[in-house]
């Protein structure tokens, strides 16, 4: 049955998977026309709360409701009741009593999208909480690659390396969810400290050696180093870890020749990512961002339209 | 609901004909086929348009260019609708804006798919003329629609169903009646 929620990729099945990547091409075809606009969601409200900061991420899902034609209510948690005092159950109650019928969310505590669904009979779209999960961003991340890796055919057997900072990414661990689901093998690698070996699961290899990790890889993704890690001393020095770690041409040419090179930005260029190669033919980055949109849309779609979504 | 096959409507020689007279009205009625594009529906629209061009490029020498329209983003029944409907791309890769537009499909019945592709042509462009051609009307209309061009008037009731089956899409060319079966 067709999940109601989507807070992580847990209830998601393969085919709906697959189905929502193959519904958001449709959705990338109405924004390349002169009215990017359809009536699809009419009557429908969705309100975005986020209780961190992410202007990005908020407007493409603002932008990907709009182009349906639904309304958008717009809850910043700076300025709100919240820094009254009021308790995140009660201000759920008051924006529900506005029919709200579904939140898009961003928490930076972890589980915070699950705890909403159970008060509330609003759909919850999870935006990205703590360093659980970032769902839409790993759709994205898919959809490009599929667009983009030269005669595509299928997720299975491919191998995606994830790079960089892997501890604290909620992008990272959404991405290694999807695509496991999809059939691909994912690559872990990083230094020893922001590489945590419960990630370590069915299709997924860890590994601190990057020629390891980038060879033969069909898809490569360099992960934003938060550079507050350098005090913390989870890392040497930046030196160090560009020396080992950053994703550049000459590591490239341990991959696959046709590989893709994905960051899900903001991006620190020449540290996690080398300037040359994020400007080159193999970056998708750009494309990442333009994308965000469709696939946003096509959530939309596929959890707003329909009464055959399971009840909870 | 099990169906009940109760008729057989058009054979595959009879459909053939059908698009044929088709083909050669819409050449009558727009002088030619200069400016002419022909846009089929999702799903049995679209092998009826692609035959309609062929057909016209036969008897005049030029093809008109060939789209293919998704209509489920403009339904008017999404909010209340059971299952959720499939979306596929739009596919119209030419400037409708201008274009005698030929919109066809397999059946016109409440007259709701053809609003909606009406709706759908208009967000991409504005044709100078829209035209409809379906090979069968079954009446019933609940809007204010009719078409052009009709291979088959058929006379239903409610209860009953017409399936168009077409090569590219069923391995088979046919139109049948059937009617809903009670119980089950």
């Amino acid at each position: 049955m067709r999940p109601k929620h989507l807070l992580d990729f847990q209830e998601w099945s393969k085919d709906e998977l697959l189905k929502l990547l193959e519904t958001t091409e449709a959705m990338a075809q109405v924004m390349t026309r002169q009215v990017k606009k359809v009536p699809a969601l009419q009557g429908f409200t969705i309100g975005t709360l986020f209780f961190e900061n992410s202007t990005r991420t908020r407007l493409s899902f603002e932008r990907a409701a709009r182009a349906q034609s639904a309304d958008v209510m717009t809850f910043s948690a700076s300025g709100s009741s919240l820094s009254k005092g009021e308790s995140l159950k009660d201000t759920l109650k008051t924006l529900d009593a506005m029919y709200i019928d579904a939140y898009v969310v961003r928490h930076s505590a972890a589980g915070v999208p699950y705890q909403l669904k159970n008060w509330t009979n609003a759909i919850i779209i999870n935006a990205g909480d703590g360093r659980r999960a970032h769902p839409t961003q790993a759709l994205l991340d898919a959809y490009t690659f599929k667009m983009n890796y030269p005669q595509f055919d299928s997720f299975e057997g491919k191998k995606l390396a994830i790079v960089g900072d892997v501890l604290h990414s909620r992008v990272a661990r959404s991405n290694i969810e999807l695509w496991t689901k999809l059939g691909a093998e994912v690559y872990l690698c990083g230094p020893k400290t922001l590489l945590p070996e419960e990630l370590k699961t069915k299709g997924v290899t860890l590994t601190h050696d990057l020629k390891e990790a980038v060879g033969e890889a069909d898809g490569v993704m360099a992960l934003r180093l938060q550079l507050e890690r350098m005090t913390d001393g989870m890392l040497p020095s930046l030196r160090e870890y560009c020396e080992r770690y950053q994703v550049n041409d000459r590591i490239m040419h341990y991959a696959k020749p046709q590989a893709l090179v994905m960051h899900p930005g903001p991006m620190n260029r020449d540290v996690e990512i080398s300037g040359s190669l994020a400007d080159s033919a193999a970056s998708v980055i750009e494309k990442q961002v333009t994308n965000g949109i469709p696939v946003r849309m096509a959530v939309f779609y596929s959890l707003l339209i329909g009464k055959d979504a399971s009840p909870s | 609901m099990p169906l009940v096959h109760k008729a057989a409507i058009m054979s595959s020689v009879e459909m053939s004909r059908a698009l044929t007279r088709i083909a050669h009205e819409i050449i009558e009625r727009n002088k030619g086929a200069d400016n002419l594009a022909m846009v089929g529906v999702h799903t049995r629209g679209v092998p009826i348009a692609a035959h309609l061009a062929k057909l016209i490029e036969q008897f005049e020498g030029t093809l008109p260019p060939l789209g293919k329209l998704d209509i489920t983003l403009y339904r008017d029944d999404l909010s209340e609708i059971g299952l959720q409907p499939v979306v596929r791309r739009t596919e119209v890769p030419f400037d409708i804006s201008g274009m005698r537009i030929i919109l066809c499909d397999d059946v016109l019945f409440t007259g709701r798919t053809s609003r909606a592709a009406l709706d759908a042509l208009v967000d991409l462009g504005r044709p100078s003329v829209i035209q409809l051609a379906v090979l069968i009307d079954r009446g019933h209309r609940e809007l204010p629609i009719r078409a052009d061009y009709v291979g088959k008037n058929v006379p239903t009731s409610r209860q009953e169903v017409v399936k168009v089956k077409l090569e590219s899409v069923d391995k088979e060319e046919r139109v049948d009646l059937y009617e809903m079966g009670l119980g089950a």
